[in-house]
């Protein structure tokens, strides 16, 4: 099994050439950010490949175990979450006021890819402290803030999310959990299913963020209210007292991810865990939503990271296994089977959509940043809209990208591939939870489609196919690959419009057809948007190229971005037919009809 | 010059930049030296173990004592330098002029001698040796000008009371050795592990100074670069190229094996 090596050429030239560094270095507090960039993309690939890395496999064997409501994480794990938080790698994106180093959201995009390429298992358990973080940062009190957050960025406590319940999963409306007002508490009783690191043995406390109903709550969103449960209350001075009413009732079985566990959490079953209200009462979810921008954007780079790894040990693989000889060569030995056209299809496949979705994310994530800090109100609005209508695409189209990716990097495996000791293995195990948790893929696509297009008439859909379209017509045509690109790259763009204003027209007549195939357009949008990437990352490639720069880099780029074009743009092709044509067909067959092939037709 | 035992500690680490060993290197035939450029510039591993023995003194001591990085290089390797600092360090001087180019060792080590007291130092640490040159001959070159006991090949070293105590390693076994500080000592890969530079550590490291000394700001009193050197690089020749190995197969079936067996009994391993 090949180590991890994080792909920092690309990073640096998606996040310095694509995502604008040096525009995010002009927002006030990042100006020192080009600095560091650099020591900050070596040491973390060190960290991820030294530490992390070492652990993924072990941690995926050996698992989490339970015993008495208590977890024991994998062997390993504990220490390399103390190394990461000592490090300060918890608080990168927190401000400095809360003890974090205050650093732009896009450098999450590499710093988060690496962690998760290394060990996803591991990685999910700071970034559940970075929510955590947030969600107190954004609509605690003082006091909460204070409390809370100085041990949750020193990684001295950890952070949970407590929202799915048995009947409440994509939908939180219903949530059953109850508070009830208690003096200057709550009381907390209910319980929460499929908890990553509900309980566990990494540090003294866990800071629980639980979604619940007040008494006297509307029914439905708008009922909702956030909570702060710790599972050690913590005593005015700071320090730990006494054990809260919450219990670890067991952990999952799973598929993949099994260096961290989920975890069935009861609350209050001797007489209701002390939680106390963030923010207002019944705007719970509202604030779920807020954050869900830089969790849903989190899980579409879990994706991405996972597939980039899977795509590294596939590349060494097919270097290495020797089998059959050459289609087109002379000798009769066996070749490395990089040398076989469809290996070599397999390979380009990987690489060019990991490129296109990295460029993709790291774009949002630099809009997150200019939302939140632009000076000019007008351009940080632009950005915030951009960022509502790609976080839905980036969490949707990179994991299901991803999940098929990882597939590809078995199949290159061949039977050795279906073979745990490869690790690859792993890697397709591993991926499938990032299409399901944060929202499923067809969530984000209801999101996409009910919230984003259609609630929003359509404004912000047609501004940046507009912004698209602008930036393929400005593709320069000297270059043969640049100009096949673009006559992809402008066409795709039509078709995308074209679905957009058909599922327009049906959300005023016919809502199940509208959302008949919002997945197929939520692919749509990736498949183009990433194109309009790997289109400009051409651009800039085929630039640098007639200008004589000799970095092969570029030259490897232009010939990625035209295999991109040729082999995945074209797939809007038929994601526009099955949109247009098959929207129709998705309904037609009742209910009933499902089961007609099971039965035994009798003749007399 | 005797060191009260309460007074905080100067530790200065020597540090050399090398070629990444990674990197294809370059010889230029007419200099006969290594053509370095500045992206593949790594701080030298060996060096690493000696900042981490610098940094664990500090912390131990934990008397507001410093530690120090000296390097002679190019101004150029300013980022590489900084990486040291990420790891810990309180400050960095870099010794660079364009008179220093083409030092060998022992010029190298006049040079650093003369920075060195010029930052002031109870105790100097350096690696055991570079990737590149492979000398190793520097630590106790440094220790002569500095007028210093050097105390090479450290695994473990501990200050107390004025004095340095360090496990020496030799092939036979290890010796503990004392001395009064001043003194210098140089780290072998057996102490401790280098540690990584943290995200903290590199921002904090933005604010650290990296102060640059020049020909003009030491005391020299002999000549420095290429025409202080002592040793003159008369020819180079390219190591030659290994040779084709043999493989054995299965399919060799016996004689296969009587190959492998004649191959390890030629070399006594059998
Ligand atoms: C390993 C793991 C870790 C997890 N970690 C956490 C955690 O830390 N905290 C937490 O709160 N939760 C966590 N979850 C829960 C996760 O977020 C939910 O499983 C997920 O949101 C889906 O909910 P569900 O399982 O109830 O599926 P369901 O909601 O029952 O969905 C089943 C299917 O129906 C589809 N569907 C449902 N509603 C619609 C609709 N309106 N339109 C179209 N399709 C729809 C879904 O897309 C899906 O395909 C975790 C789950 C797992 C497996």
């Amino acid at each position: 099994m090949s180590t991890y090596r994080a792909p920092l050429r690309d990073m640096q030239f998606v996040l310095h050439e694509l995502a604008g560094l040096a525009d995010i270095a002009k927002l006030p507090g990042f100006e020192d950010t080009p600095d560091v960039v650099d020591a900050i993309l070596e040491e973390a690939s060190t960290f991820a490949s030294e530490v992390l890395d070492p652990i993924n496999r072990t941690g995926d064997v050996e698992g989490c175990t339970y015993r008495d409501g208590n977890v024991t994480t994998p062997a390993g794990f504990k220490e390399a979450y103390h190394q990461f938080a000592k490090a300060g790698w918890i608080g990168l994106p927190v401000s400095p006021e809360h003890g974090g180093q205050g650093l732009p959201q896009l450098l999450l995009g590499p710093t988060l890819e690496m962690w998760n390429g290394a060990n996803v298992g591991f990685a999910n358990g700071p970034l559940l402290n970075q929510g955590a973080i947030e969600a107190i940062e954004l609509c605690g009190s003082d006091a909460q803030k204070h409390t809370y957050i100085p041990k949750l960025v020193s990684g001295e406590w950890c952070g949970t999310m407590c929202l799915t319940e048995p009947q409440a999963g994509s939908d939180l409306a219903a949530v059953r959990t109850k508070a009830v007002p208690d003096g200057d508490h709550y009381k907390i009783s209910g319980q929460k299913i499929y908890i990553t690191f509900g309980e566990h043995d990494m540090a003294p406390n866990i800071i629980h963020l639980v979604l619940a109903r007040l008494p006297d709550a509307p029914e439905g969103t708008k009922g909702i209210s956030l909570f702060i449960v710790p599972k050690i209350l913590v005593n005015a001075d700071g320090s730990l007292g006494e054990r809260n009413d919450v219990f670890c009732a067991g952990i999952e079985h799973k598929l993949g991810i099994n260096g961290n566990p989920t975890c069935t959490l009861n609350y209050g079953e001797k007489g209701g865990a002390i939680g106390y209200l963030v923010g207002e009462p019944n705007r719970g979810l509202e604030y779920m939503f807020i954050m869900m921008n830089a969790a849903r954007f989190s899980t579409g780079v879990q994706g991405l990271a996972i597939a980039d790894r899977a795509y590294q040990s596939a590349l060494a693989y097919a270097k290495e296994r020797l089998q059959s000889r050459e289609v087109a060569g002379k000798s009769r030995a066996a070749a490395p089977i990089i040398k076989h056209p469809d290996v070599r299809r397999m390979l380009m496949s990987m690489k060019s959509q990991i490129e296109a979705m990295r460029a993709l994310s790291y774009v949002a994530a630099a809009s997150l940043d200019l939302a939140a800090k632009h000076p000019d109100a007008a351009v940080r609005k632009q950005h915030k809209a951009f960022i509502e209508l790609m976080i839905p695409v980036v969490k949707g189209w990179c994991s299901e990208t991803a999940t098929e990716l990882c597939s590809t990097a078995v199949q290159v495996f061949g039977g050795m591939g279906y073979i745990e000791e490869t690790g690859i293995a792993q890697q397709y195990r591993d991926v499938k939870i990032v299409s399901i948790y944060e929202g499923t893929t067809g969530i984000q696509a209801l999101d996409l489609v009910g919230r984003k297009l259609i609630r929003d008439m359509g404004t912000t859909a047609t501004a940046v196919i507009k912004q698209m379209k602008k930036s393929a017509a400005g593709l320069d045509e000297s270059n043969a690959d640049v100009a096949a690109i673009k006559s992809q790259l402008t066409s795709a763009i039509d078709l995308l419009a074209e679905a957009s204003q058909f599922i327009g027209m049906n959300a005023m007549s016919d809502l199940n057809r509208a959302f008949s195939c919002s997945v197929p357009y939520l692919k749509l949008w990736g498949v183009v948007a990433g194109g309009w990437q790997m289109a400009r990352a051409a651009q800039i490639s085929a630039a640098k190229i007639a200008a004589g720069d000799a970095d092969p880099f570029y030259a490897a780029k232009l010939i990625t971005a035209r295999f991109y074009a040729d082999h995945v743009l074209s797939q809007s092709l038929w994601l526009h037919h099955e949109i247009v044509r098959g929207s129709a067909s998705v309904m037609a067959l009742r209910e009933d009809q499902f089961d007609l092939d099971r039965q035994l037709l009798v003749t007399a | 010059m005797v060191i009260p035992e309460d007074r905080q500690l100067n530790i200065v680490v020597a540090v050399k930049l090398v070629p990444d060993t990674n990197a294809d290197k370059r010889i230029d035939p007419q200099t006969r030296r290594l053509v370095r450029s500045a992206a593949e510039t790594v701080l030298n591993p060996f060096d690493e173990y000696a900042i981490e023995a610098g940094l664990q003194l500090k912390e131990q001591l934990a008397d507001g004592s410093s530690v120090t990085i000296v390097t002679m290089a190019p101004e150029s390797g300013k980022e590489v330098v900084r990486k040291a600092l990420a790891m810990g360090a309180d400050r960095a001087v870099m010794l660079s002029d364009p008179a220093f180019a083409g030092s060998d060792v022992w010029a190298t080590a006049y040079v650093l001698a003369a920075g060195i007291r010029r930052i002031g130092f109870d105790l100097v640490l350096t690696g055991t040796q570079s990737t590149d040159a492979i000398t190793g001959e520097l630590p106790g070159a440094l220790a002569e000008y500095l007028g210093v006991p050097g105390l090479t090949y450290a695994r473990e070293i501990h200050v107390a009371a004025g004095r340095v105590r360090v496990k020496r390693e030799t092939d036979t076994g290890y010796q503990t050795l004392s001395a009064p500080l001043p003194a210098l000592a140089s780290i072998t890969k057996s102490a401790a592990e280098p540690r990584f530079a943290s995200l903290k550590g590199i921002m904090a490291a933005k604010k650290k100074e990296i102060a640059v000394l020049r020909l003009a700001d030491l005391e020299i009193a002999q000549a420095v670069g290429g025409d202080g050197a002592k040793l003159e690089v008369t020819e180079l020749t390219a190591s030659p190229a290994r040779a084709a190995g043999k493989t054995v197969t299965a399919a060799d079936g016996n004689a296969g094996a009587r190959t492998i067996v004649a191959f390890l009994k030629e070399r006594n391993l059998l």
